[in-house]
This record gives structure tokens, C-alpha cells and sequence, in this order.
């Protein structure tokens, strides 16, 4: 804590400018509209440089966040996104859609008297500046070391470990089970929030440097792990995610008009119906809608509906705003665009006509008891506040589980209680010899940046056996 | 990947048989499971299961009938086109076990996912009775493969221009008061399926059906295939898609068949403007 306060007149922090949100409630295209050269660098003028980075501390992937900010500061727009590139392959997702406000810049020192610099800010706009408008000059490579990893499934974590693996010289090739790379980058993330076209320029970025891409393959079904080593893959990573919806387990759950998040987003962010009927995929466009749920999924599907046509759409969460998991920015910009929010209450069945279509939710009022084991305060219902809800349409958005495809067709690799993969939290290492886990499969439901991480540190600990052994 | 190399009109144009190349999938692939296909870069995801399978060609083979934009969509493609997308073998194969008398029951192109199984059937040694129905004799198909596949084949049409004049359910009820059968199968269109269900019920003989709700990914991702079974919601694409058929809830299920009938006509209708 042996910083000076700055001297020169403190610059505030730049906002990003958005989209106005009675414009964007209705269009798909992407909220926050970017920095300029000048707010970029306006911006990067506030890092005081700190010895010992804290905001480094607070990035799971260890960004010299300094580091590519001084680059900023000084114009050297392509240096920096090269300075990002060192630790952390998908700078443009993660300025997006990392949680800063815990990470980087919630260790801010600025942010203890003021606002901390706009690190994911500025981190987006020097991977979109390389992305328009850079020389598309790839990261060096170390020699062939002849080498084969199989990485199964696309997401955030498995683009991590194949961009760090081929840039050591390995071979790569990744299996997504969907027709597209990207795993929940495409199939859940909205749109407005990422668009797609920078998820496959990443994606096009590793196999410039010569990663191979197989879509339409489920392993587990149409090729199993052990083929993969009988094929001659000499190490594997799996990184296939959380792929199973939770339910609410209520009466009427079957009714037409309620989706699973996973659903809704697919068909929505993967299979584009929002432009339904010029792509095939239909999709209900609920004028009454209700969410479940409070997490960032819940934010992106109510802001979804909205965007498809609704006259209405409510969030019902059983527990009050300060337990929301969501990121506060999230909130907010659902906030901004209208949605409304029906917290301590909890749904108890839902309502249909005699079609099987859906027109309602019984839900119950709630009061807030004693902390459970998360560390929440449990919601107890309060007797008699039974009240109806009108909706003709329903998305759960609270949480997914572990999906047993992979893991039930691999007996040897192990699995706890819930079905998550067995893994060594330092290395990824599975019970499995030759295969690695990380993200969501291993840690059930988190973030992006946290699933890169699992990645970072799996890639080390292969590359570290395909050197050395097991 | 994914070229067509046979196709045939079956069922007077109604339904389209694609043989496709998939060598991974046909080397994998066993009766009973399906496969998602998608036609090009705006299609939809849509699950068919599968009518053959050929390890030596590496080939997969598909029949379904025309009844929207996608699979009109399908029904366009020509030999030596492709498929964009191919996804399988998903789903649970049928379990293939030595019981005995099995009847397997198909209805309309229901009849092409039941002759894998039925050929799986006699081939690990069951005495199996096929019985096959359409609505008229044109649209009647496989019956030279399903007599093959076979110890016994009666064929049914609703209105008597071929064969028994009635409903496959008329002869399943004749064989069920003849024979010790030890299984039924049925695959066809859901009211077909509710009523084999509701013949066997009475007999108590257990009943495996093969159920088509909507999908979108097939690998227990999204849910959309939820289906009733005992009272407990499962996913057809990885806890089916073959269940219980005396547990299965048919009036939920053909109620989810019509969540997006609005949209299907609307986006036929512009398919066949175009």
C-alpha cells in the first residue's frame, strides 16, 4: 500500500456507450457499442501501475493487466492485445463477459475511494481493434513435438487448453457435439451480449494456427474416449459442461409455452430462431413471460423474450436482490430495458388450458429465515400468500446439472455424487490415465473465466506429461 | 460427409428414402437409435431414427415421410447432395433379447424404424410376428423387408385395399388370443402407439414403444423432449427414445407434437411459395 495518490486532476472513469435500452429491448444487436481511441487511451491514463498489481491477483488467468494498459496508454493498440494473448486466448469474450467487478477490477485500488479502471473495457476493445482492424499476425509456435490431444467440446475451457497446447507445439483437434463451435459461448450466451461472429473469429484464430475442428461428434456416443487413444491421441481434455437443465419439479412442468434456459437460448443464440422464419427453428414468442431464476442465464432469457416480443416479462426468484447470483451489470441492464423483478416468491405448480398451453403460475410469497448451506438466507414460504400469476410463456432458468452422456459411456472415469467429473483442482487430472477435466463438468455452473482457468491449468499439467509422463 | 447416395420415393411421393454416407455413425449406430440431421446453414435440427445401417458402405439410411418445410427441404436433396449436419448414433438402442413369440407393430413410416428391430429380433432367435399398416396400399412400405425380417407378416390397410380391412390393433388382438407372446413392439404414429398400448394393457403383455417428440440438441441438453413415463418426466433422446409403452402419458406427448403448428404451417407454406 505504497501507492501515491495521482497528482495530476483525476480523471473519472470513461463510460462505455450503450445502445439507448428502449432501442436495443427490441433489437439483437450488441448493447455496449465500444470505446473509441480516445476513451481507450483517456481510460488507460487513469492505471496508476501499482508495484504489485492487485487486479492481477483478481484475474484467473493472471493477465498483466498493467502491462497491456501502459501498451493502451501509449497507442500500441496491436502490442496489447499480444500482451493479453501471453495468458488468455479469447480476450474478446472475456472483456465481454467476465465478471470484473469481482475479479480484476474489484481488487482496483482505484476502486477503493473511486471507480477502478474499466480493465474488461478495455480489454474488449483491443481484441475487437486486432479483430477489424489488426495485421492478423499469429503468436509464435515451439517446434512440432509430434504429439496428439483430443480436446471434447468447444466451450471456453476447451478453446483455452487447444490454444495453449498447439502454440507448444502439439497437435489439437477439438470435438463439439453441436454443428458449431463454441459450446456455450454460442449456444447460450445471447446474441446482444456476445455476438456470435466474435466467437467463431476466435475459434477461426485457432485454427489459423492449426487446430482441427470436428463438429457433429458426440463422444460418448459416436466415438468413445478409448477409441480416441486406440486412434492415437496421446492425452485428452474434456471440457463438455453443465449440458443438463434443472427443472422446477412442479405439477403442469410439461406444459407447451415453458422452456428450459438451455432450450430457449438454443434455439434462440444457436439455431438463430429469433429470425424464425428465415432460419427454420421456431420459437415461442410469449407475450406474458415469466423467469426463473436469478443468475446471469435468467438476465439473458428475460432479456431474450423481451427482445422477441413481449409485452411483459417478470423475473420470479424465490429469495430478495442481495442474493441474486447475477452480475450487477446484468441486473441492471435488465432493469433498463424494463423487466421486472418478483423476488421472495416461489413457484408451486403451473397452469394450462385444456391444449396443454400454458397460462399461468401459481406461485407463494416467501420471508427470508436463517442462512443455509451456501451461506444464503433460506426462503420460507409464508402460508396462505398463494397468488396467480398470468403468463403464456415460462423459462427455468435455475442452474443445470452435470449431463451424463460422456461420463455414463467411460467407466473408469470417475464421478462424485452429482455427476460431476472427479478432478484434481491444481491439474485437471481425471482417475482416467491420459484424461484431463475441467469447467463446468468438473466445478458444476460457473463462469467463462473460470472455466479458462480449469483450462490454463489442465494445458500446463498435459503438456507438463506429454514432456515428462504421467 | 453426408452425401446421399440412394434416394427413393416411397408411399406414392409421400415418403423419401436417403441412404447416407456417415461411416462413423453406421459403424456405431445399433436398432433403435437415431440420429439428428440438419440440411444446410438455416435448417433445423430434426431426429430421425434410423432404418438401416450399412458398416461396409459406411452408410446410414433414413425414411421419413414429408409432412413440413424440413422435410420437404430433405426431400429435395438429390444423390450426390449432402446433408450439412449428421449427429449419432443417439439415443438408447432397443434391448435386443431372446423371450420367445415377440409381435412387432408398425404404423405408417413407423414401419421403417421397426424393421431393425424386428430383423434383430429373429435374428437372436424369437419367433416374431410382424404386423404392418397404412392407410391405403400406396402407402404401404418395406413390406418385401419386413416379410424377410419376419416369421409371420400381416399387413392392414384402413381401408381395405390391401390386405386385412381394419387397423393394425384388429390382428394384434386376433394373435394376442393365440400366441404366448412374450413382447410387443409398436412404432407408428402416436394414436396408433395409445391404442397397441391399450389392446396389450388388456393382455398383459408388456409393450415398447418409440416415442418422436420435438428435439433440439438429442444429447439430454435442453429438455425439449420431455416426455411422461410412470408419473416422472424424462428426456426421449438419452433415457429413450424406447419406453414402457403402458407408462407412457400419449395425450401429453401428442399435445407437445403441436407446440409449433402455427410456425410449421407459416413456414411450409412460404417453403412451397418459394
Amino acid at each position: 500500500m505504497t501507492e501515491k495518490p495521482p497528482k495530476k486532476k483525476k480523471i473519472p472513469r470513461q463510460p462505455m456507450p450503450e445502445q439507448d435500452p428502449q432501442i436495443r429491448k427490441r433489437n439483437f444487436e450488441e448493447v455496449p457499442l465500444g470505446y473509441t481511441k480516445e476513451l481507450a487511451v483517456k481510460e488507460a491514463e487513469r492505471c496508476l501501475h501499482c508495484k504489485n498489481p492487485s487486479c492481477m491477483e483478481g484475474c484467473p488467468v493472471s493477465v498483466d493487466i498493467p502491462g497491456f494498459i501502459k501498451n493502451i496508454k501509449e497507442g500500441e493498440f496491436s502490442k496489447a492485445v499480444r500482451k493479453i494473448w501471453e495468458r488468455n486466448a479469447l480476450p474478446a469474450v472475456c472483456g465481454r463477459v467476465c465478471p470484473q467487478e469481482i475479479q480484476c477490477e474489484g481488487r482496483c485500488i482505484l476502486g477503493k475511494k473511486g471507480d477502478p479502471v474499466a480493465i474488461g473495457n478495455l480489454e474488449k476493445f483491443v481484441a475487437d481493434m486486432e479483430r477489424e482492424h489488426g495485421n492478423g499476425e499469429l503468436p509464435p509456435k515451439s517446434d512440432p513435438t509430434g504429439k496428439k490431444i483430443a480436446v471434447v467440446g468447444s466451450g471456453p475451457s476447451g478453446l483455452t487448453v487447444a490454444g495453449d497446447l498447439i502454440l507448444k507445439g502439439h497437435e489439437v483437434t477439438i470435438f463439439e457435439a453441436f454443428h458449431k463451435p463454441g459450446g456455450v459461448l454460442v449456444y447460450g450466451i445471447p446474441e446482444f451480449r456476445l455476438p456470435k461472429d466474435i466467437v467463431y473469429s476466435e475459434v477461426n484464430t485457432l485454427e489459423r494456427l492449426g487446430v482441427k475442428v470436428e463438429c457433429n461428434t458426440v463422444i460418448g456416443k459416436t466415438v468413445s474416449l478409448d477409441e480416441l487413444f486406440e486412434q492415437g491421441y496421446d492425452a485428452i481434455y474434456v471440457g463438455v459442461g453443465a449440458g443438463l437443465p434443472r427443472f422446477l419439479n412442479i405439477p403442469g412442468e410439461n406444459l407447451i409455452g415453458i422452456y428450459s434456459a438451455n432450450e430457449y437460448l438454443t434455439r434462440a443464440n444457436l439455431m438463430k430462431a429469433y429470425l424464425f422464419p428465415e432460419y427454420d427453428t421456431p420459437i415461442a414468442r410469449g407475450k406474458d413471460v415469466v423467469v426463473f431464476g436469478a443468475g446471469n442465464v435468467t438476465m439473458d432469457s428475460a432479456r431474450t423474450a423481451m427482445r422477441l416480443g413481449a409485452d411483459r416479462v417478470r423475473i420470479v426468484y424465490r429469495r430478495s436482490r442481495d442474493e441474486m447470483p447475477a452480475r450487477s451489470a446484468e441486473i441492471h441492464h435488465a432493469e433498463e430495458e424494463g423487466i421486472e423483478f418478483f423476488l421472495l416468491t416461489a413457484p408451486i405448480r403451473f397452469l394450462g388450458d385444456e391444449n396443454g398451453r400454458l397460462t399461468g403460475v401459481e406461485c407463494l410469497q416467501m420471508k427470508l429465515g436463517e442462512p443455509d448451506e451456501s451461506g444464503r438466507r433460506r426462503p420460507i414460504p409464508i402460508e396462505g400468500s398463494e397468488f396467480k400469476l398470468e403468463c403464456d410463456m415460462a423459462v427455468i432458468a435455475v442452474g443445470a446439472g452435470a449431463n451424463p452422456l460422456l461420463t455414463k459411456s467411460t467407466e473408469d472415469l470417475k464421478i462424485n455424487k452429482w455427476g460431476y467429473i472427479v478432478a484434481d483442482p491444481e491439474t485437471g487430472k481425471t482417475m482416467k490415465k491420459g484424461v484431463w477435466a475441467g469447467g463446468d463438468i468438473v466445478t458444476g455452473q460457473a463462469t467463462v473465466i473460470l472455466a479458462m482457468g480449469a483450462g490454463r491449468k489442465a494445458a500446463d499439467s498435459i503438456h507438463q506429461y506429454l514432456t515428462w509422463g504421467w | 460427409m453426408f452425401e446421399i447416395l440412394e434416394r427413393q420415393d416411397m408411399a406414392d411421393g409421400t415418403v423419401v428414402l436417403n441412404e447416407i454416407s456417415a461411416p462413423l455413425i453406421a459403424r456405431k449406430a445399433k436398432p433403435g437409435q437415431f440420429v439428428i440431421l440438419k440440411a444446410n446453414e438455416t435448417g433445423e435440427r430434426i431426429p430421425l431414427t434410423m432404418a438401416d445401417t450399412d458398416t461396409n458402405r459406411g452408410t446410414i439410411t433414413i425414411i421419413y415421410q414429408i409432412v413440413g418445410k424440413s422435410t420437404a427441404l430433405f426431400k429435395s436433396l438429390q444423390v450426390g447432395e449432402r446433408f450439412q449436419d449428421v449427429i449419432g448414433p443417439l439415443g438408447k438402442p432397443t434391448h435386443i433379447e431372446k423371450l420367445g413369440t415377440v409381435v412387432c407393430v408398425g404404423g405408417g413410416t413407423g414401419v421403417a424404424v421397426l424393421h431393425p428391430i424386428t430383423q434383430g429380433m429373429k435374428e437372436i432367435g424369437n419367433h416374431v410376428i410382424a404386423i404392418i399398416g397404412a392407410r391405403n396400399k400406396d402407402l404401404l412400405i418395406l413390406e418385401d423387408k419386413m416379410k424377410a425380417s419376419s416369421n409371420e407378416l400381416h399387413v392392414c390397410t384402413d381401408d381395405g385395399s390391401y390386405g386385412h380391412h381394419g387397423f393394425v390393433t384388429d390382428v394384434l388382438k386376433d394373435v394376442l388370443e393365440k400366441e404366448a407372446v412374450k413382447l410387443v413392439v409398436g412404432i407408428g404414429p402416436v394414436p396408433m402407439m395409445k391404442f397397441v398400448c391399450s389392446v396389450t394393457e388388456k393382455y398383459k403383455v408388456k409393450t415398447l414403444v418409440s416415442l418422436n417428440p420435438i428435439m433440439v440438441d438429442g444429447t439430454g441438453m435442453c429438455g425439449c423432449c420431455r416426455v411422461s413415463v410412470g408419473g416422472k418426466t424424462r428426456f426421449a433422446c438419452i433415457d429413450g427414445p424406447e419406453f414402457d409403452g403402458h407408462e407412457v402419458d400419449f395425450d401429453e406427448l401428442m399435445q407437445r407434437l403441436q407446440a409449433y403448428k402455427e410456425q410449421e404451417s407459416v413456414a411450409y407454406e412460404k417453403y412451397l411459395h418459394e
